[in-house]
Formats: C-alpha cells, structure tokens, sequence
C-alpha cells in the first residue's frame, strides 16, 4: 500500500520557529489587536480587487463550454419574456435542443430504478407491510440487497472514496457480463457523473501546455475545456464527415507526428463511442486499428462510452474497447485504457443524478494511489448516483418480477429515440443546403448547413460565428435551442449545429415544420 | 511498449504534492484492520450516520416521494407519509422540469436558491440574493472551484488557518498555489493572533508571493473555536486592509456547543460593518447539508454565496460550473430542506424538532466527556469542542517515543495514532494531517461515537495511553502537562 509521507510538521513553516512555551500562560479569550497598522506590513503592488476579470486564473478565462452557452443564455432571456408577456414572441415555448438532458423533455425514467432508490433512501419503508401494494417485489428485495451492502444501511454516510464495494462488484458483474472479460471492483472509481472522471484523467496528464491529448473534431466540449482548464494542449483529430463521421488511422498518425514534431508529449487518445455529437458507432475493425495504434505510440485511450446503450441501427454494435484490445490479447501490461460510463444517457436519462464511474486498467499500482488519493480530497461520490450507476449495470433479468415492464419502458424509449433520430435526420436532409450524417447512436444529430456568403457578412457584421448567427436566428423565431457547431468544432469553413433528438415524439412534427419554415425564410433572405 | 504512457515519474507534479491525511495513512492501515476482523471505531472523518447517527426522518420521506413521483398519484400513499411530506414533495417536483433525473440549472434550480436566500436573510438579518448562491455536489467542489478560480499560479498565495481541514492545503497544491499558514494558538483557545497573520503575510510577500484570499473555517476544523463577533471584524478589516478575498467555511454553523458564542456569519458582520467595507470586501460563504444535525454527508449537497464579486467573475465562475452540468438534484432538495424545515403547526414539526434536539444535545455532552476524558490523561491537554465535529487533544509523546517513531520512519504522532489503532481500534488522523506547530502533536478524532459507547471508547483510549506512556515515559508518575 502507498505510504504517504506525512510530515510532523507542516509543508511551509514560517521563516522562524515556534518554540513550546516552558508555562502555559492561559489566556482570556483571545480578542484581535483592534488596529493593524498597515504602515508596518510591507505592500508589494496590490492588485484593485482580488478577485476580478484581470487577476482570475486565466485558464478559466480560455476554456469555454457551449452547451450551456451564448445561446442558451439567450433562450432561458425569451423564456423569461414570454412567460411575463405571453405572445411577445412569434413560438408559444423555448424547445431546447441543446443538451442531452432527456427527462426534462418528458422522458420518463426507470420505473423499478426509481423503486429501489426510493426505499433505499427510506428505508423504513422496507418495514411496512403496506410497500407490497406500492412496490415491485423484486425492487423490494434489491433494495434490501442494496442496504445489505452498505455498511450500517447508512446511504447518508460518506462511503468508500471509490465508491461501496458491493456496488463495485456489481458494476464489475455488469461489465464481465457485458464484455465477456472479467472486471476487477478495485479499477473502478465510482463518480459524481462521468464528467469529474474526466477532469480527473486530464489532472493527472497535464503537466503543462506542452502535454497533449488527441481529442476527435468535433468533440463534447467538456474535453476542450478540461483541456484548457489544467492548462493542456488539445491536438485535434478529424473525423470524416464524408464517410459517415469515420475514424481514419492515417488522419490520427498525421496529427500525432505533427503535434510530437512541434515538441508536444501526447499522452492519450479521446474517443467518443458511440459519438457526440456525431453519433457514429465505430466498426469493431476501426476500433482494433485504434487499440493497436495505441499500443504502438503508448498512448492511453480515454474512452467516452456514456452513450453505450443509446445504438439505433441493427447493423452495428456497441463494443467497450476494453473488451475490444482483451480480445486482441492485450492485458494491462500493453495497453492502458480508461472508460467512461454514466447513468445520465442511454434509455434511463438521469442526468440530475449525477452518477458514473471510470474504469482504470493497465495503471502501475503507485498511479493507482495518485487516483485514489485524488478521489479521497472530495470523500466520495453521492450515495444515490452510486446505486443507479449499480442499477444500470445490472437491471431487472428474465424471471424478475419488473422484467417485463422494464423491457417494455426501455425499449419503447429507445425505439422512439430511433425514430425521432430518423425523422430529424430526414428532416435536416430535406432543407436546402443541409446535410445531415445518419445518428447511429447518442442523441445528437449534427447537420452542415451551406452557409451563403451574404449570411456569412451578415455575420461578420454582427459580430458573430456564422453558425452562431444561424442558431440565434432560429431560436428568435422558432424557439428552438441548437448548439452552434463551433461549440464542438469543426473543419474549418463548414458550419453545423448540434440538436437532440429529445423532443416528445408529438412535437417533433411541429419542430420540423417550424424549422423548415425558418430555414426557407433564411435562405430567400440570404440565397446567393 | 517500452514505457508507459503514464508512470510515475510522468504525472502531474501538483498531484504528487496533494496529501489527505483524513482518509490517508492511518485510515488505510484501520481498513486493512478491518477486512482481517478487527472492529474499528471510525473516528477519522465527520460522518455522523456511519456511527449511527439516524437520518432525520421528513427529509428522507420527500426524497423518496421525489424519487418516485408515481407513489404520489396512489391513494396508499397516504398510509406511509405524512400530507406536509407529500406536500413539499410535490412542490419541489413543481420547481424542476422533469424530476430529479433532469439536468437542473448549473447553478442549482432557482427556487432552491431564493429558499438558501430566504434563509439567509432570516439568519444574518440581511437581504442575499438567489442569483449569487450556487448550489454544489457538497461545499469541497465549491471550495475547489473558488480556489481555481483564484490560484493563477506559484505566486499566488492562500492564507489557511493551522491546524486546517487538510481540503485546502491539498487544493492549493494541486492548484499550483502556494499554501500560507497563519496558526491559531492553542493556549488561547486556537485563537488567532493579529500579530500572526500580519507577519505570515509579510514574509509570504517578502517571497515574493501576492496573498490572494484568506480562510477561515468557524466553526473549526480541526480546533472546533467559534469566532467571536470582534474576531471576524478584526479579520473582515484584515482582509479588507490587505486586499484578500475571504473564503468562510462555516459548514458547521448548526453544531455549536456552548452559549457564550454562538455562530455569527461573517457576511452579517460584514453588514454590520456598513460602509465602503460591506460594499467592497470580497467575501465568499460555503454550507453543506453534511455537517450540523443533518449529518447527510453521502448526497453530497452544499452552496456558495458569493458578496461583492464582480459580476464578470461570476460569469467565469458560472461557466467552469457548466462544464459540469448540474449539481445533483436529490440533494438540492435536501439543502431546500435544510434551511427550511418544518414550521410549527407543521404535521411533522414536533418529530422533526424532536430529532433534532436529540442530537444537538447529544452531541453536546459528548463533546463535554470527550473533552473531560483527555483531559484526565496526565499527558494530555485538550481544547473544549465549542463547535463542529472533532477533539484535537495535544499529546506530550516522550522523547523515546518520538526516537522509535524516526526508527520506524514515521512522524512521532503517526506512530502513535497507529498504536492506538492497534491497541483499541480507533481511527483517528494524526495532527500532522492538519498542521501544528513543530514538536508539538497531536491527534483528531470526532465526538459522533454513540453516546453510549463514549465512556468505554474514552476509557479504552485512556487505558492504550497509560501503557504507552509506562513503556516510553523514563520517569515513572511523569509529571502532569
């Protein structure tokens, strides 16, 4: 076990030392001296005021996250105006399409997820004869289970700064089950969401600007600006949007060397699968090339795979690229790898819950530590997020009391995620000079839009990104909320947007009308 | 692959430098203890419900009723919770759309907010506003956005009260920041000293380092000493004289063991002020539904409220808040609850004040038999807990004691923090996990062990001590500290 050195006394001892009174003298109780004279302290240059625009950190300043930016801002401002004076807009409500967020578009969650949180956050409902005719037998018996594993059933108590050990082991259940590959407990970390494991990766990484991570353009913006934040580079690698939004090995090898022949240490791979905001589901054999690249260049692979159960074509399949590089017979010993999960995509939607994990593998037991060490400054992740993250792993199986109702609840979400997916797809297809990449899997659909050169000088004039401008058009007269493309990036000169495929099933007719009507009137504005 | 990506030598350096001794070292060693059979009493973090500590009881029945929603549309329901459960479950659903599985605002939902506000009105007598109280996933991510923030660099300096609750120290380590104790004096009821913090500021510029900010932990941790009034003026007007914004972590308002002071915010002192100072001083304000008698420290639920911060850097402060998305909601609503309870005339009143009082009392007379048995060790000095969670008994270890420790290669109150373990099973975190001053140590342990279980911890301890003490001390009967 890493020892750490703990020092008697502490790191920055002032210049003179204390000495231990030979008496104790006891004082009254201690009143500051009621004048500091300031004349005796030395002043260096003060700054006007501690914390401002001018003396705040400056890479908070640089990073950016446009999902929750200029746009939006400017949509909760509509949304704010139209409920003080109702028909002051020409939409009657903000549709936002922004972020992945299903439940607050009316998706409904996990019945039997919600069952068992519910009585594991009261337990002593689990005493009450009454719960039969309230709850699934089986959530009653798994939320016992649950508690059972919790030490003294206290779900109000810090836990294991990984996260409860018996959760752990159901997690790693889920993944053995999943992968066909065994999963330790001890690899997994246990997070208030997926996004902290990441800031947790790029913590570790980032010594300075010189370290790089290779990071797909165009990527969730939570990479760019973790990036920024510890004060990294981000080396870019383009995904293809002629082919689907494909990985090519070449394009990663090019911008490797560049990147290590500008001086940069490029210290691991970003992959997003299934994408965001592309929603491309990588083929088995892409995702082999990438795991043995990897391997070659010693980068370790930060795989994003919240969206691993959001796959909408029956001709691909998610697989985890730990299973993928454990079936080329590669063990912790050649390849490092780190995947993402979270109970805030796929089909049970819980993104106010804030539940994830990371799995680490092929990490030297002293980096181990760093992490754990790390994970301990915060104690732990919320006790509730670690159940549903248990829970998704390891849902209601054939012969379970919930099973059926379960099946039916996922896969009527999903089914009509598939759905809105094509329509929207279809839609963005139908308008001029928009085309539109199928969305394999995630919740995004990412059209390119031909922008006019006049619109694009509208723009400029406006003071504003091209796509940035289209978005705020449409917002202002459609009440719809797209992210611009230049949130996420992309190759330079072409324009997208990013939109959810989360709209009510029910609406989205309304959506792609009213977005239709908007585009027409766009492009007779602005047409070449 | 000839080297790995990342190994040791190619981590972060700031990372390395983090050190946390709470759950480090010693609470290792008492978990390995455990996995091999031994009972450990757990006495190194303030974690009130795994020692016991019951949840309060209408919370938890309108998180549940939140939690599934569908309980609220059967008729049963009215069987198995109280109307003013159902009620404010249904309200709190009102506030969010779409439940507790939506993303809320990056903030926290608003009427969560205008709730803190509202309670933070009430308490200090002065107006807050909603749009400056972010909600966060338990006050440390506050802690740590506020410090990043803040820390551009090495030459940034943050003064820290020593001993400190070692959340800052390893922030600011692992910020790039430069850490600048200020040390509360133990023989003055860890007071501060003015002389003090003007000299830690001095020698912190004379290297050249810009003193940024300055905590303040009241109640304190590890110390438990509540701020007088005069105190926090003194320290608001140092601030202010000095520049620094003031970072008040006052997460244990709620555990206040004696009636001479009782908690006072440092915004209301600030207020009180008036003038330029109320205006201008920058103050930032961190709870937590963790601590106090809700002791809730698995949702992982706390707030920030931000004075006088210009509103360009709440922007900043906004934007980092969004690339996490969203504090998570259950816990919101569990703060909401919080700094609104139950109101007299409230079906649930009379349970919740019920459970409330129980265990503030309880904790009171702990801290008091706490206190009282360390003190009757001949070797031992210990502080009243006025407030918070924790002892911090000082211990006079022989200087054969402090011989075998270096022998051991290991700080003299480490080794003696895990002989107790040893002997007893009780794991505390040695002082230097905190900070004191040099050859002085001593150890943290919390008063949150079941009542009736105090005395037999206490005696045991006692009982560890006096060995230890037979087996190092050279003069037999050593003479009283």
């Amino acid at each position: 076990m890493q020892n750490f050195s703990v020092v008697s006394s502490f790191p920055l001892k002032p210049a003179c030392t204390f000495t231990i009174p030979k008496y104790i003298v006891k004082f009254p109780p201690l009143r500051l001296c009621s004048r500091l004279h300031t004349s005796s302290l030395t002043s260096s240059t003060m700054d006007p005021s501690p914390l401002t625009i001018d003396t705040i950190n400056p890479k908070v300043l640089k990073c950016e996250y446009a999902v929750r930016g200029e746009v939006v801002t400017i949509a909760q401002r509509l949304q704010q105006e139209l409920k003080d004076n109702p028909g002051s807009h020409p939409f009657e409500e903000i549709l936002y399409c922004n972020i992945g967020n299903p439940q607050s578009l009316g998706q409904h969650p996990i019945t039997f997820f919600r069952e068992v949180l519910a009585l594991c956050d009261h337990p002593f409902l689990l005493d009450k004869s009454e719960i039969s005719c309230l709850f699934s037998a089986d959530s009653i018996r798994r939320a016992q289970k649950i508690l059972g594993l919790i030490p003294g059933k206290a779900t109000g108590a810090y836990s294991h700064s990984q996260g409860i050990k018996g959760l752990r082991e159901a997690i790693a259940a889920g993944i053995e089950a999943r992968d066909g590959f065994p999963s330790n407990p001890d690899d997994i970390f246990l997070t208030d969401g997926a996004s902290p494991g990441v800031h947790m990766m790029m913590r570790l990484l980032i010594r300075s600007e010189s370290d790089g991570l290779l990071c797909p353009i165009p990527q969730y913006p939570l990479y760019s600006a973790s990036i920024a934040l510890h004060g990294g580079t981000l080396v870019p690698y383009y995904l293809n949007e002629a082919t689907g939004w494909g990985l090519d090995i070449s394009e990663l090898k090019k911008q490797l060397h560049a990147a290590r022949s500008n001086g940069m240490s490029v210290r691991a791979l970003v992959v997003i699968n299934p994408g965001n905001p592309t929603g491309q589901v990588l083929t088995e054999e892409n995702q082999k090339q990438i795991v043995e690249f990897c391997k070659k260049e010693g980068l370790i692979i930060l795989a994003d795979e919240v969206y691993q159960a959001n796959v909408y074509v029956p001709e691909k399949q998610f697989h985890s690229f730990k299973k993928v590089a454990r079936s080329m017979g590669y063990g912790e010993k050649e390849i490092s790898i780190v995947s993402f999960h979270s109970v805030s995509k796929g089909f049970y939607g819980e993104c106010g819950k804030r539940g994830g994990y990371y799995e680490v593998t092929g990490f030297s037991a002293d980096i181990r530590a760093q992490i754990y060490k790390l994970a301990s400054v915060n104690l732990c992740s919320n006790i509730a997020g670690q159940i549903l993250a248990s829970l998704i792993m390891n849902p209601p199986k054939a012969g379970d009391d919930s099973y059926e109702s379960y099946l039916a609840e996922r896969d009527g979400i999903l089914s009509s995620l598939a759905r809105r997916a094509k329509t929207l797809e279809d839609a963005f297809n139908s308008l001029e000079g928009v085309t539109c990449n199928k969305a394999e899997g995630a919740m995004y659909l990412f059209p390119q839009i031909y922008l006019p050169e006049k619109a694009i000088k509208a723009a400029a004039a406006a003071k504003t990104a091209p796509d940035a401008f289209y978005c705020k058009r449409l917002l202002n007269a459609t009440g719809i909320v797209v992210v611009p493309g230049t949130g996420f990036g992309q190759v330079p000169g072409t324009w997208h947007f990013r939109c959810t495929v989360l709209p009510q099933e029910e609406k989205i007719p309304a959506v792609v009308s009213r977005l239709s009507e908007f585009h027409e009137d766009f492009m007779n504005q602005f047409r070449d | 692959m000839s080297s790995k990506a990342l190994d040791y030598e190619s981590l972060n350096e700031n990372v390395k430098k983090v050190q946390y001794a709470v759950r480090g070292e010693l609470y290792l060693r008492a978990s390995e203890l455990e996995k091999e059979g031994k009972k450990i009493i757990f006495t190194n973090v303030g974690n009130p419900h795994a020692l016991g500590q019951k949840p309060l009881t209408f919370p938890r029945q309108v998180v549940a009723l939140c939690q599934a929603p569908f309980l609220l549309d059967d008729s049963n329901v009215s069987l198995l919770f109280p109307a003013d459960a159902i009620a404010r479950a249904k309200h709190y659903l009102s506030y969010t759309s779409g439940g507790l599985g939506a993303y809320s605002d990056s903030r926290g939902l608003l009427e969560i907010r205008k709730e803190v506000a509202d309670f933070i009105g009430r308490r200090d007598g002065y107006p807050s506003d909603p749009e400056l109280i972010y909600l966060t996933d338990g006050a440390s991510k506050g802690v740590m956005q506020l410090l990043n923030a803040i820390i551009r660099g090495q030459g940034d300096g943050i003064l820290v009260p020593v001993p400190q609750y070692p959340l800052y120290s390893a922030a600011i380590a692992l910020f790039g920041g430069s850490f600048v104790p200020y040390y509360l004096e133990e023989t003055a009821n860890w007071g501060l000293s003015a002389a003090d913090l003007g000299q830690s500021v001095a020698q912190a510029r004379a290297k050249g380092i810009t003193v940024r900010a300055m905590v303040i932990i009241n109640p304190g941790n590890p110390t438990g000493q509540c701020l007088s009034e005069a105190n926090l003026r003194d320290i608001l007007q140092f601030c202010y004289q000095e520049n620094l914004v003031l970072l008040g972590d006052e997460v244990y308002q709620q555990n206040i063991y004696q009636d001479e002071r009782p908690f006072i915010s440092a915004k209301k002192v600030l207020m009180d002020m008036g003038g330029p100072i109320s205006r201008e001083l920058q103050l930032v304000s961190f709870h937590t539904v963790s601590k106090g008698y809700w002791g809730e420290c698995g949702q992982r639920g706390g707030y920030f409220e931000m004075t006088n911060i210009p509103s360009r850097s709440v922007e900043e402060i906004y934007k980092v808040a969004s690339i996490s998305l969203s504090p998570n909601v259950p816990a919101q609503i569990f703060m909401g609850l919080m700094v609104n309870p139950p109101k007299p005339g409230d079906i649930s009143y009379d349970q919740f004040v019920r459970e409330s009082k129980g265990i503030l009392e309880s904790l009171r007379r702990r801290a008091r038999i706490m206190t009282d048995g360390f003190n009757s060790c001949m070797n031992v000095v210990c502080n009243f807990t006025e407030g918070a969670m924790y002892s911090f008994p000082q211990i006079r270890l022989p200087p054969r004691a402090i011989e075998d420790a270096k022998k051991a290669g290991k700080a003299a109150d480490v080794f003696y923090c895990l002989k107790l373990l040893e002997a007893t099973g009780i794991s505390t975190v040695p002082g230097s996990g905190f900070g004191q001053k040099e050859g002085v140590f001593h150890l943290r342990t919390t008063i949150l062990p079941a009542e009736e279980d105090m005395l037999e911890i206490m005696e045991s301890f006692k009982k560890f001590n006096n060995e230890f003490m037979e087996q190092y001390e050279d003069h037999p009967g050593y003479p009283r500290m």
